[in-house]
């Protein structure tokens, strides 16, 4: 790797000259404006918002197609390079609406960034703007806007590369160019909703997330997205206590700067549905009642006591956190002493791509065989277990969060048991059997770690408050609404639910039968994973930060990215 | 101790005319008398109401034109408001401006008749009417809903005008 020498604003770097300006100077903290330029596209030099000066040439050039040479000195912030800066603001808003009170994007627009850093403020244009079709549905997800696009083709080519179809392309000339799919085409590939979050401006949008909320009334947290085993790392938008949008967040191991339609879209709404299970709830005649914690907890503790310990059978969930599955383990092998323990896999053979898609669609499978959900030796499997409640040797079933009754032969043979217990965050198949329903916290009201399918450990971070925890004390991103409201303000506070961390239960059912697991917070759980499980040694939650930590790896698990 | 320092400003014995009281008290009725005659400053609340000028800053409204509110639901006014007053929901309409408060409430409670809300508003949408009758018998009565907040552009003319002229 050749390494040349170069002086930009006055500070000496060296680089590899295979790489461009623009690159180097980010790797080295000076930013340069840019609007088509993505670190993961390719190069399109359109916009002009990267002009920089570089000595001994004679006109300014783009930041990012121009390759680093030996001796090569840049000025990014003189005289010349404002002043073109200036000009490429002033014509790139020409035609531009002002739109931004109803446009989305307002507020993490780089339009709108861009315009109070490095434009003038006013503009000479006193002639009409174009006008160009507005409100078009571009696919099932992605509303366009013609008006607002500056054509940067950032869209064009993530669809040309990244999603790997060519679904987008610009049409006529000059300041009549236009974003369109081509003939009889839609933007409808799994991952479209990615040119949203790289649309400098606010052309292309998010339909499903339209007009529910400006960006700045939102607090954003970092955690971990449930779609599939990839767990991409996302950012959840929670305003008024509700989960409204989720985004991707980078990280070059996992899954870089994206993540698919189906993770954006089918994993959060559970959270503020209105099937949500809002407080533990007891079957009395035949129809499910809520009660206090108390009671249902001693109610599971007093059935589990009940039966023999081989009549017994437990289910963790690849959908809980290494927490609740690490405690739900512990309570089974230690405190009912029963050998069947297992969990359910969710694997779609063949529905995964080279992309981000996996076809194993939990997001802990790993994590919960790692932290010991296995059958004990002569145990029973998941498969053994459901022919064993058909049979009737197993009499109670106790289940974490998982919708087991919606596997295939599983709803048939649940009636046959004489007592069921499961934890849930909303009204399913499998709640609709059970005698005791445990309001579970989901994954966006919880602290803890899942592991990914290439066995590194990310955490997962509360962002939607239940009634045992509280913005402020817990440590919670807040917007603006949440730090000042009021205790007597209805607003700012959103609809809070009676559900509990599963570990948390488990570890109160433990405590109702007799054997005190004393742990205060998630991170102390996690402390004890890491002391007693060998492929966790050495973790923390301060080890596995934002981005995560890998796993020790194990002689037999390959790991592939 | 410190009684260097206290200085008594008020003389112990009033003087002989003080003493008489008569004649001060004569000049007392005298100015109570004169004043009966005065013409009256006092406005007769509620038989007579005060007309504010268009510079006043009275309960903010907003604006109705061709029978639909001009607020986008940018959402600014919510975002500047100093006492977290205003609570918007955007929602879509057919219209030609795409958006629409689908809820816009106001809480009279926390309002504090500042105008930045009016000030930062980018259609003139929301502006600060002359009405200051504000009274409520309970909290809930003080959230103003799209009910209580649009009015026609008629009855706000003249606030509209204030604002060209002085912008």
């Amino acid at each position: 790797m050749p390494t040349v020498k170069i002086t930009i604003d006055g500070t000496q770097i060296e680089a590899d000259n295979k790489r461009t300006i623009i690159e180097v100077a980010r790797e080295h903290g000076i930013k340069i404006p840019h609007f088509c330029w993505h670190p993961k596209l390719s190069v399109s030099g359109n916009c002009r918002m990267c002009l920089v000066e570089i000595e001994k040439m004679p006109k300014l050039a783009i930041a990012c197609s121009t390759q680093v040479a030996d001796g090569m000195v840049v000025h990014t912030k003189n005289e010349r390079v404002v002043h073109a800066r200036n000009a490429v603001m002033e014509f790139l808003l020409i035609n531009h609406p002002l739109d931004c009170p109803i446009c989305d994007e307002a507020g993490e627009c780089k339009l709108q960034d861009y315009t109070y850093k490095y434009s003038t403020g006013y503009s000479r244009f006193d002639e009409d703007k174009v006008h160009k079709p507005k409100r078009i549905q571009l696919g099932p997800h992605v509303m366009f806007d013609a008006e607002r696009c500056i054509l940067c083709s950032r869209c064009v080519r993530f669809c040309d590369e990244i999603a790997g179809v060519h679904q987008l392309q610009f049409i006529q000339r000059g300041d009549h160019t236009e974003l369109t799919t081509f003939p009889g085409e839609k933007l409808d590939n799994p991952y479209s909703m990615n040119v949203v979050d790289i649309c400098p401006v606010g052309a292309l949008t998010n339909a499903d997330f339209r007009f529910k909320a400006r960006v700045w009334e939102m607090s954003f947290t970092d955690t971990i997205c449930q779609g599939c085993a990839r767990g991409c790392n996302i950012e959840v938008g929670v305003r008024n206590n509700e989960t409204l949008r989720l985004t991707p967040r980078r990280n070059d191991d996992v899954n870089g700067y994206w993540m698919c339609d189906h993770g954006r879209l089918d994993t959060f709404k559970f959270v503020n549905a209105e099937n949500r299970i809002k407080a533990p709830m007891i079957r009395k005649d035949g129809v499910l009642v809520e009660v206090g914690w108390d009671e249902a907890i001693a109610r599971v503790a007093s059935e589990l006591k009940s039966f023999k310990k081989s009549e017994v059978a437990a289910l963790g969930s690849p959908f809980a956190t290494n927490e609740d599955n690490h405690i739900f383990q512990r309570f089974v092998k230690e405190v009912l002493g029963t050998k069947n323990v297992d969990f359910v896999r969710h694997i779609v053979e063949g529905d995964e791509d080279n992309i981000l898609l996996r076809s194993d669609k939990t997001p802990n499978s790993i994590g919960a065989a790692e932290v010991g959900v296995a059958p004990v030796e002569g145990g029973m499997s998941f498969d053994a277990i459901i022919e064993g409640i058909h049979e009737g040797k197993i009499k109670a079933l106790y289940a974490l969060e998982d919708d087991v009754a919606a596997v295939p032969g599983v709803a048939e043979v649940l009636p046959k048991l004489e007592f069921f217990a499961v934890h849930a965050a909303n009204e399913n198949s499998t709640t609709r059997y059970a005698d005791v329903v445990l309001a579970a916290a989901t994954f966006a009201e919880k602290n803890g770690t899942m592991v990914n399918f290439q066995r590194r450990v990310q955490r997962l971070r509360p962002a939607v408050t239940t009634l045992e925890l509280d913005r402020a004390m817990d440590g919670f991103e807040m917007s603006r609404w949440d730090k000042f409201a009021a205790h007597n303000d209805k607003w700012g506070k959103g609809p809070r639910r009676d559900a509990r961390a599963s570990w948390k239960i488990v570890a109160s059912i433990a405590a109702a039968m007799g054997t005190k697991f004393k742990y205060n917070s998630a991170d102390e759980v996690f402390n004890e994973i890491a002391q007693r499980v060998e492929s966790f040694k050495g973790l923390s939650y301060l080890k596995v930060g934002k981005k995560g930590a890998p796993l020790k790896a194990k002689a037999m698990a390959p790991v592939h990215a | 101790m410190n009684s260097e320092r206290s200085t008594i400003i008020r003389k112990k014995d009033l003087s002989l005319w003080e003493r008489m009281y008569i004649p001060e008290i004569v000049k007392g009725m005298k100015l109570t008398i004169r004043q009966m005659f005065a013409p009256t400053f006092t406005t007769q609340y509620p038989d007579e109401r005060f007309q504010p000028p268009a510079s006043f800053r009275g309960r903010p409204v907003l604006v109705e034109e061709n029978g639909v509110e001009r607020c986008v639901a940018c959402g600014l006014c919510s975002r500047v408001c100093p006492a977290l007053a205003i609570e918007v929901q955007a929602g879509e309409t057919e219209l030609g401006k795409e958006r629409y408060p689908e809820k816009f409430e106001i809480n009279m409670i926390r309002c504090i008749f500042c105008g930045f809300c009016e000030e930062v508003c980018p259609e003139e949408a929301i502006i600060m009417s002359q009405e200051y009758e504000l009274a409520f018998t309970k909290p809930q009565d003080a959230l103003f809903g799209k009910d209580k907040l649009v009015v026609p552009i008629e009855k706000v003319q003249t606030r509209l005008n204030f604002l060209r002229a002085n912008r």
